[in-house]
């Protein structure tokens, strides 16, 4: 069954989030999901476009009293 | 998707610039591109081990920059060798000057670098300076 962690880089700037996304992916299966959590709104852009130029998968990207939640799914 | 081969030239010893080209280095390497940053002038003297220099702010954007959770650029410059296999290389005549080893430089640079080869290597590439 997939995984999902959290990722909390709330408080970080760009383009902190960012790098704590990708140490993050390094470290999890192919399938797996990571959620970060960001405060940051440079990074809520900057995010899913990294994702999609690299080629894993936006699952969700939602924002929540200032909070950013992107779901991110290892693809490969 | 498309890359590019990202160069970028160090030489500012003031925060501001060595943030931004920290975040061309880290952000280009993990995008994929293949990036090499040299470091010269007054940005080598952050990279001697046990320097703990803090760079100036040149304007009021790095006095607020400094009081806010802005990832370090030193940080940033080995996320970019970590995460996205960039290549950091002291500039040899900035050595020769300040009198420096590869030993006494932070292990996540490469051997001493010159001009003629760094030029000849970027001349099919971006070339970013700071």
């Amino acid at each position: 069954m997939a995984e999902r962690k959290v990722i909390d880089a709330r408080g970080s700037f760009c383009p902190g989030p960012l790098m704590e996304l990708i140490a993050g992916i390094k470290l999890i299966e192919i399938g797996d999901e990571l959620e970060v959590l960001s405060s940051d709104k440079g990074s809520s852009s900057d995010i899913p476009e990294w994702v999609n130029k690299v080629g894993h998968e936006i699952v969700s990207n939602t924002e929540e009293d200032g909070v950013w939640h992107i779901v991110v799914r290892k693809t490969k | 998707m498309s890359t590019s081969k990202i160069f970028v030239m160090v030489v500012s010893g003031s925060l501001e610039r060595l943030q931004m080209a920290a975040m061309v280095a880290s952000v280009g390497a993990v995008s994929g591109n293949e990036v090499h940053v040299f470091l010269s002038m007054n940005a080598l003297q952050y990279f001697i081990k046990g320097n703990d220099k803090t760079a100036p702010a040149e304007g009021s954007f790095g006095e607020t920059m400094a009081q806010k959770n802005v990832p370090e650029f030193k940080t940033l410059f080995e996320n970019a060798v970590e995460l996205g296999d960039a290549k950091i290389s002291p500039c040899s005549m900035a050595m020769d000057v300040l009198d420096v080893n590869s030993e006494d430089l932070e292990p996540y640079m490469t051997e001493p670098l010159g001009l003629t080869k760094f030029l000849s290597d970027s001349a099919d590439g971006q070339i970013w300076s700071f």
